[in-house]
């Protein structure tokens, strides 16, 4: 039987606008994945804890609040606390250009700006997947 | 959309690290069951077969319509549970998309308890989505395998949220031991409540919104539906008098309703209906003492047992439904085309098609 792709899209932060997450939940669903949507303001305790539940193939955070050189990299050590390196994380939301390279060494694989085309994203995760 | 298989690890190591109380390894057996992983089958019978002396969990089942509030009440009810030590494990199931097979899955975004997150550092929580994949009862495949591994796991209370269900998805009533029927003020007058299909199946019914208005009037001809259900299954008829079928004040104790029930036979009686407000949490201890009556009472009766044998073999029944479309799949050389042809052209009955391609496969079978 084929497997389906399961990708957690998550808003760690206090920033209340979802639009963009709900967007790329919609787009990856769309192509077929099963999105687990958790909604607004996770801390990333709560982030880690559906991922493993879930038993996802990767995490899509979003994050607009300016926090994402925190949050991020949080979500990475808790993962790496919990034994969990066999999942694809990304970001994306408003993340300036010169924080990408400290995100990037923290483990979170890609960072997408606003305007990335949904295709863009759907093509990374696809040829990304760290399980196989 | 599809992509490679995982490595398979051994059925041994997974049923020992649940054992152990290890999230990963139970969520790993979970995709299995979905995935229908060939080891997935072995894991889940080690694991039942290591804690078989523990006896069976609450398989609570909760369903009702979109938006009437399953998802906070199953919130509420996670809390109620907790709060007095027992480990809870959810299966929350939506729908996935007939078109692209992608589901999004958002029944989590509201049991996350109490603002601040601290459920997230609860090892007695485990809740898991699973997308309904193809299945129209109002769970998927994998439901009642995964409600098991869960048991089995050591989570004394196992809640089984339906997809948002319309009239006739009833597939919960042969997995949940309860079944919490959950609606709301408003959704329809009281025809709605004696058609076939889903209100037959609720061992517990929660009007919830019940702040809203038109509550007491959903609660009064529910009770009505199950008062003349109950007469009707103690083999008489009912009273017809108006004041029965619509019922006069819907919170005094329901004088016909138990007379009926106490000439019912045992393991018959009314279900409860009950008012909730499940964002305050309103009306939720009544549910669950509700719930925990139901609960003894399945098993000093024995009717656990039986439920769940009865369970079991529909469980089976459908497996061996999708096996056989697996083998029509499987059938070479165009047989299903050129029938569908036939049809369509009047040559044949689609009953007479569905004969020959069963013919197929048993041939096919046999060989």
């Amino acid at each position: 039987m084929e497997r389906k792709i399961r990708v957690l899209v998550a808003k760690p932060g206090l920033d209340g606008h979802d639009r963009g997450a709900k967007v790329v939940a919609r787009a990856l669903r769309d192509e077929g994945m099963e999105v687990i949507y958790t909604g607004l303001r996770q801390t990333p305790e709560q982030i880690v804890q559906a991922a493993i539940q879930e038993d996802v193939d990767v995490v899509a955070m979003s994050i607009l609040s300016g926090a994402h050189s925190h949050l991020f990299p949080r979500v990475m050590e808790l993962l790496a606390e919990r034994g969990v390196d066999d999942v694809l994380v990304v970001g994306g939301g408003v993340i300036p250009e010169d924080d990408i390279p400290f995100l990037k060494e923290k483990g979170i694989a890609a960072v997408f700006g606003p305007g990335t085309p949904t295709r863009t994203t759907i093509d990374f995760i696809k040829s990304n997947l760290k399980r196989r | 959309m599809s992509t490679l298989a995982r490595a398979a690890p051994s059925p041994e190591d997974i049923a020992a690290r649940i054992l152990r109380g290890e999230e990963r390894a139970l969520a790993r057996l979970l995709s299995a069951l979905e995935d229908a992983e060939p080891w997935s089958g072995a894991a889940l019978r080690m694991l039942r077969k290591d804690t078989s002396s523990q006896g069976f969990s609450h398989c609570i089942g909760v369903t009702g319509p979109p938006g009437s509030g399953k998802s906070t009440l199953v919130d509420k009810l996670i809390g109620a549970y907790r709060a007095r030590g027992e480990r809870v494990a959810v299966l929350a199931v939506d729908p996935s998309s007939p078109f692209t097979g992608g589901a999004i899955l958002g029944d989590r975004i509201r049991m996350q308890g109490p603002p601040g997150g601290a459920r997230a550092g609860d090892p007695g929580v485990f809740i898991r989505s699973l997308a309904s994949r193809g299945r129209l009862g109002g769970l998927s495949r994998a439901s009642a395998q995964a409600s098991r591994a869960m048991e089995a796991a050591g989570y004394g209370v196992v809640i089984v949220e339906t997809v948002g269900i319309g009239q006739s998805e009833v597939d919960i009533a042969r997995l949940a031991d309860s079944v919490v029927l959950v609606s709301m003020p408003g959704s329809g007058d009281d025809i709605q409540t004696i058609k076939a299909g889903v209100m037959e199946i609720g061992d517990i019914f929660a009007v919830n919104k019940a702040d809203r208005e038109g509550a007491d009037r959903a609660v009064r001809e529910i009770r009505s539906m199950l008062e003349v259900a109950a007469s009707l299954a103690a083999g008489r008829a009912p009273s017809t008098s108006p004041d029965t079928l619509i019922g006069h004040h819907a919170f005094a104790p329901l004088p016909r309703a138990r007379e009926a029930a106490k000439d019912l036979p045992p393991g018959d009686h009314v279900p409860p209906v009950l008012k909730t407000v499940a964002e305050t949490g309103e009306g939720v201890s009544e549910l669950v003492a509700a719930l925990d009556a139901r609960w003894a009472k399945l098993k000093v009766s024995g009717e656990l047992e039986a439920r769940r044998r009865g369970g079991a073999m529909a469980e089976a029944r459908a497996l061996l439904q999708d096996r056989v479309l697996v083998e029509l799949e499987a059938l070479e050389g165009g047989l299903e085309e050129e029938l569908a042809g036939e049809i369509v052209r009047g040559e044949r009955e689609a009953a007479e098609a569905a004969d020959l391609l069963f013919d197929s496969i048993r041939k096919r079978g046999g060989t």
